[in-house]
């Protein structure tokens, strides 16, 4: 194991490796997301996950965030357990009628200011589950939505790049109130 | 004790259900397979039904022959598999929400994917509205002195799929986990009636986000079998392909993130970068990181790119590079070991039992894999072992995904050395008369089961069942005895689908 960590202290880190246009992007991502949050939000933005009837697909790329290729705690954007300490809600999924409920007490449950953001096509309007007598609809149904990532599922980049248009807006928002 | 062959033969042979056969039956043939699983000499594949109708697809672990039997019940009532084949319990209470058949006998009547919030009841029978009824769940009881309740979900603390699990424990003793599952039920079943094959197969891609590829090819093995066509050599050739990096990137995922939840974080960093890895080529060869939408009925909706075996190629090097220092790290932190060596053990007798598929059958010395038996092209002329344990606890499960890893990296290679030019795809003739089909396809979590009726371009009735369905039931025996702090790591080593079982 030491060999292991000796190693990682002596390479480079991957997000820096690869010079592909991916990589550039994310590295300018990075910087402009890390710039604003720590402006508004003073280096800390902490997001409560809820799956809402999702196929899993969405909680996958959502898990990849904290990948070393994208590792948004250096953002200070981190996951947390409770919705006690979340400015943010993260939904996925078509909203089931079997969790409406939990859905909402999760969102009760979070202090204000808070902000919710739809993930995958299903979270806009149901995607292709739409219709169905055990989906109620888009996040917004129940919820109400600041912010929707379109994909199936969105990539962690295209996670990351909504994340960035969340922090403007909160920006803008608390410029007007 | 009969073989399925003669239960087969005591019914009436259905024509035009492919591969496998399929006869109707009487109450006694009925019973009479139901009791054949239990004594052991027989697995139950699978139990679904339609608005009067129930079947019953049957592997026979002698002969490895595989059939469907089916029940016609216009009473709406049918003999219960669950009153001698426990693991037919929550498929028999599935049947029951959603088409209101009753199983006679059952030993358990409680609701499972219906939680009484839906609008309606028996959606795919003769549905009866119905209003909301907030009456709680009566979970099962467990007493004794000093004996506490730990409820934990829907909601939980990681990015993980929601279910809810209720714990008895004495002290920091698990006695009992019930599981109440059906949070995700999004009516896929429902929404592929009478839909066309197009737009289910989309469906069937979205059952289960990890193994979208999967079930696409699930259920395009079963189309294909219902119309009897093949879909061409590169197809199948880059359908294994993609299955395998499925594979891949989910066992490195599940390897660092079993560690992760016995607080090894160094694992699930170093195995999270091998796994977006295997994303990445999957990305630039298929174009999308999951493989989604890629293996269609016929074929595939579209090639590998060009490039697309070198980007592979380079990957797996990569994985090949880091993998062993994995794999010793693991083998040789002793706190990491102390967690896993001797937790969540699952008794063999059981896993053969409940014909638990994927690395928790193997675990615990079920050797079946749906690639080898009842296989198909490729893996027929590939080479590969099926690694198989029988000690059945965290770290068993651990090394099966270690040795499925290895196994899945030879077999890339051995197809992309394989792989031959041609078309990608046929197209789909569609048979005048209705035709039905079957399919069971190795996921990385175990066999999934397909089975559709087919009328023109539409589906009739398609059936989807998970790994899962028989390996959640193995996670409330495998936790109990242990410590409750121990659950996420067992239930990690699981990992069973809650979208796929929920569907």
């Amino acid at each position: 194991m030491r060999k292991l960590l000796f190693q990682s202290l002596l390479r480079q880190p991957l997000t820096e490796q690869a010079p592909r246009p991916d990589d550039a992007a994310l590295a300018e991502l990075a910087a402009m997301v890390g710039h604003t949050a720590r402006r508004r939000l003073g280096r800390s933005l902490s997001i409560r996950e809820v799956d809402a009837g999702s196929c899993n697909g969405c909680e996958l790329e959502i898990h990849a965030l904290n990948n070393a290729y994208y590792d948004v705690e250096r953002f200070g954007i981190r996951f947390v357990a409770s919705p006690r300490h979340a400015d943010v809600l993260l939904v996925t999924g078509p909203v089931t009628t079997n969790m409406r409920d939990a859905l909402e007490r999760t969102y009760n449950a979070m202090p204000n200011p808070k902000w919710v953001v739809a993930v995958g096509d299903c979270a806009k309007d149901g995607g292709c589950f739409a219709g169905s007598y055990a989906v109620v609809g888009g996040v917004s149904a129940v919820v109400p939505v600041d912010l929707h990532i379109p994909g199936c599922p969105p990539s962690p980049m295209a996670i990351l790049r909504g994340l960035l248009a969340l922090l403007v807006d909160v920006e803008s928002g608390i410029a007007a109130r | 004790m009969p073989a399925l062959i003669d239960l087969m033969q005591a019914g009436r042979r259905v024509e035009r259900h492919y591969p496998w056969p399929r006869a109707i039956v009487d109450g006694e043939v009925w019973r009479s397979a139901a009791s054949a699983c239990a004594n052991g000499g027989m697995s139950l594949l699978g139990l679904w039904g339609e608005p009067s109708r129930v079947h019953m697809a049957i592997l026979d672990d002698r002969t490895s022959d595989i059939g469907v039997i089916s029940l016609d019940c216009p009473d709406r009532r049918y003999p219960s598999v669950a009153a001698y084949h426990r693991p037919a319990l929550r498929l028999e209470r599935t049947i029951h929400d959603l088409f209101g058949l009753e199983a006679v006998g059952t030993p358990d009547s409680r609701r499972w994917l219906d939680h009484g919030r839906w609008q309606t009841r028996f959606p795919l029978g003769e549905r009866l509205n119905a209003s909301p009824d907030a009456s709680p769940y009566p979970f099962l009881p467990a007493e004794g002195d000093g004996l506490h309740q730990v409820a934990v979900g829907p909601v939980h603390a990681g990015i993980i799929e929601p279910g809810h699990f209720r714990f008895t424990a004495s002290g920091e003793t698990v006695v009992r986990l019930e599981e109440r599952l059906g949070y995700t039920h999004k009516g896929v079943e429902a929404l592929m009636a009478a839909s066309t094959i197009e737009q289910a197969a989309r469906l069937a891609g979205r059952v289960c986000g990890d193994s979208t590829v999967a079930y696409a090819l699930a259920f395009s093995q079963a189309v294909e079998a219902a119309l009897q066509i093949t879909a061409p050599r590169r197809a199948l050739w880059l359908r294994a392909l993609m299955a395998e990096l499925e594979r891949l990137a989910n066992h490195l995922g599940d390897i660092g993130a079993i560690c992760n939840d016995a607080s090894f974080a160094l694992m699930h960093a170093h195995c999270g970068v091998l796994r977006e890895r295997v994303l990445r080529a999957a990305e630039a060869a298929f174009g999308h990181r999951l493989m989604r939408d890629v293996v269609v009925p016929g074929g595939l909706a579209r090639d590998i790119a060009s490039d697309g075996p070198a980007t592979i190629r380079a990957a797996l090097g990569e994985i090949r590079r880091h993998f062993p220092a994995l794999v010793d790290l693991y083998d040789n932190t002793a706190s990491l070991q102390d967690r896993t060596v001797g937790s969540g053990s699952l008794n063999p007798a059981l896993a053969r039992q409940f014909a638990a598929g994927g690395y928790v059958g193997r675990a615990s010395g079920r050797n079946h894999d749906a690639r080898r038996a009842p296989g198909y092209h490729p893996y027929d002329v590939l080479r590969f072992d099926i690694p198989v344990l029988n000690e059945g606890d965290v770290n068993a499960r651990v090394w099966i995904r270690i040795r499925e890893v290895e196994q899945s990296l030879s077999l890339v290679d051995q197809i992309i050395a394989g792989l031959e030019a041609g078309p990608i795809s046929v197209p789909l003739q569609n048979g005048s008369a209705p035709s039905e089909g079957m399919a069971i396809v190795e996921g990385f979590r175990g066999d999934i089961l397909a089975w559709l009726r087919l009328s023109g371009d539409r589906i009739e009735r398609c059936h989807l069942r998970d790994p899962s369905w028989f390996q959640w039931p193995l996670l409330e025996a495998a936790i109990e005895g242990n410590i409750v702090a121990d659950f996420p790591l067992c239930n990690k080593s699981f990992n069973c689908s809650y979208s796929g079982q929920d569907l």
